[in-house]
């Protein structure tokens, strides 16, 4: 491969890698917005929506990569895999929220934060007791297509990946500004005691909130395990850190910002792999966090003070 | 039940704390219907408090709030604003990275859409032909003149039978001050309950029928707004620190 192959192929990955951060950011912007909580649950809803993902796909009759589907069959099993793991990661996230959380709501300092931890460790224990310590093999309907364009190689599960988080985040985006709760939920993020004033019930708009957020990363879930073809009670750490930094480098609290910063460090994440060495690309991702909080905390389309007028 | 003919809203011994903090204390107050009601006094006093235990954003401690006949002090914010009251906040509070249209499409927040969404909004315009022109501008964006128009005209979408004001003059140049309690005084005509928080005395007992003086919480005053101008310490205050003895 030349170096310009290699580097449109790495711009390839990124893109997925990306996408998939991007999904998972989306989580930790939404909450953030609202109630100025950074919420370390999602690292391991997001772990849970890999499983429930895979579960689906099982219970739907694939097993490894051996049952290879096409055309409506392949596109009617995986929007069944999307739409149940969705469905269930939100509903988690909703449970975490209610049962959890809300009953901390107006304790100020750091205590809801931490509770997000323990939370994230108890799903985290959860999936390792019940199905152990080892990885398992993500089930795959996807055929092995490729498409070579100028020495780089486009595979089919990429072009889905893509297709996925596009059509997400443009369904988030049109219901964030165009919907009377998405409307609620911007209003509630500017100024929640005037939006209560108009009448927003604010528990609702929370509510909301984490469910999309959740569903989102169940939705990061189920592409990680089309992407990787394994899962393991373990990988919500490092792609929730980089989902997080994603957050935090476009700005956390605004949306638009948590889809580029989730592309960009994708991004950096590929490039630096192949002209760096893989063993660096975390060092540089962290080493993007360290300095955004230090010399530009309200990120790259944040304001200065991103919640508050 | 609601009696027709007795007050819109009604304060009876209210007490108010932040934490150990007491700011309003046995405070009553009456807004009859179709009445301008004004609330005067200092800074600190417990103004904005009231706005906000009407308002349901802090409970009494104890005492009573009701809105026409009904005890709403144990209501939710969302149910007191489904039953008719509308604020207009301190600082106009409006929602500054959401354009115009969309602050006055929160203002309606309790109705659904439909033909009378849309009358709404047109009365809005046509009483605010400024809010029209900007209807597509970020509301942070508008001068604070043009902020107090969408912030009465966002209350106004609420079809409230109250409407609750915190300081409407607060940082307006003496014009649009003057505009700004005409428009007052209209939606009063219209059959719309004003209670007005003021620190602007003067003007406020020119269009107001009566009103209240609260110092460090307590209400120490309260007559007709004839009465009140006509009273030396009132006279007094205009000037300076108000000079009225707590009651004993
Ligand atoms: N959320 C709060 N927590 C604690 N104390 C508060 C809170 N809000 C107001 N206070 C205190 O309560 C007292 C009354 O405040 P309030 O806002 O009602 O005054 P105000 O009469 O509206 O004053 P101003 O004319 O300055 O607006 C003040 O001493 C204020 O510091
Ligand atoms: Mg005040």
């Amino acid at each position: 491969m030349t170096t310009a192959s290699l580097l449109l192929q790495q711009l390839i990955n990124g893109l997925s890698l990306g996408a998939m951060y991007a999904l998972l950011a989306l989580g930790f912007t939404l909450v953030y917005g609202i109630l100025e909580l950074i919420n370390f649950a999602h690292f391991n809803v997001f772990m849970v929506g890999t499983f429930i993902a895979m579960w689906t796909l099982e219970g739907l009759g694939l097993s490894g990569q051996s049952v290879i589907l096409h055309g409506p069959a392949l596109i009617a099993v995986l929007a069944a895999g999307f739409a149940v793991t969705m469905v269930v990661t939100g509903v988690l996230g909703v449970g975490i929220e209610r049962f959890v959380l809300r009953p901390l709501r107006d304790v100020k300092g750091p205590a809801a934060m931490i509770t997000t931890i323990g939370v994230s460790y108890v799903l985290f224990n959860v999936i390792l007791l019940f199905v152990g310590a080892g990885s398992q093999n993500f089930p795959n309907p996807m055929p092995q297509a490729r498409f070579n364009i100028a020495g780089a190689v486009i595979e089919l599960r990429e072009v889905l990946i893509w297709v996925v988080a596009i059509v997400l985040m443009l369904a988030l985006t049109f219901f964030v500004q165009s919907t009377k709760i998405g409307r609620a939920m911007r209003a509630t993020a500017q100024d929640p005691e005037a939006a209560r004033m108009m009448g927003v019930e604010v528990d609702r708009v929370i509510m909301t909130a984490f469910f999309l957020g959740s569903a989102l990363a169940g939705a990061g879930g189920m592409v990680f395990g089309l992407y990787y073809n394994y899962t393991s009670f373990i990988v919500g750490f490092t792609a929730g850190l980089r989902a997080f930094t994603a957050a935090v480098l476009g700005g956390i609290g605004n949306v638009p910002g948590a889809m580029l910063g989730g592309i960009v460090i994708g991004l950096i994440e590929a490039l630096g792999s192949q002209f760096v060495g893989a063993s660096w690309a975390d060092v540089v991702i962290f080493s993007i966090l360290v300095l955004v909080l230090v010399f530009r905390p309200a990120g790259l389309l944040g304001r200065v003070a991103p919640n508050k007028s | 039940m609601p009696e027709a003919n007795g007050p819109l809203l009604e304060f009876e011994a209210v007490n108010t704390f932040y934490g150990d903090l007491h700011v309003l204390k046995d405070v009553c107050y009456i807004i009859g219907r179709g009445e301008i009601v004004s609330l005067l006094g200092g800074n600190a006093c417990g103004k904005s408090t009231t706005m906000k235990t009407i308002m349901g954003i802090v409970r009494p401690a104890s005492g009573a709030v009701r809105f026409d006949g009904v005890e709403i002090q144990q209501l939710s914010t969302a149910e007191r604003v489904r039953r008719g009251i509308a604020p207009v906040l301190e600082a106009r509070r409006l929602f500054p990275r959401m354009t115009v249209f969309e602050n006055l499409e929160m203002g309606a927040y309790i109705h659904k859409r439909g033909p009378e969404f849309e009358a709404d909004v047109e009365r809005v315009y046509a009483r605010f032909p400024r809010v029209k022109e900007r209807r597509n501008q970020l509301a942070g964006t508008l001068s604070g003149g043009e902020q107090q128009m969408v912030a009465i005209g966002r209350a106004l979408m609420a079809r409230p039978r109250m409407i609750c004001m915190d300081e409407p003059s607060m940082g307006l140049s003496p014009l649009y001050v003057e505009q700004v309690f005409e428009i007052i005084q209209q939606i009063n005509a219209d059959g719309i309950s004003i209670f007005m928080v003021e620190q602007n005395a003067s003007m406020a007992l020119q269009i107001a029928h009566r009103a209240y003086v609260l110092q460090t919480g307590r209400v120490v005053l309260s007559g007709t707004a004839k009465e009140l101008r006509d009273n030396p310490a009132i006279r007094e205050a205009y000037l300076g620190e108000l000079q009225v003895p707590a009651p004993a």
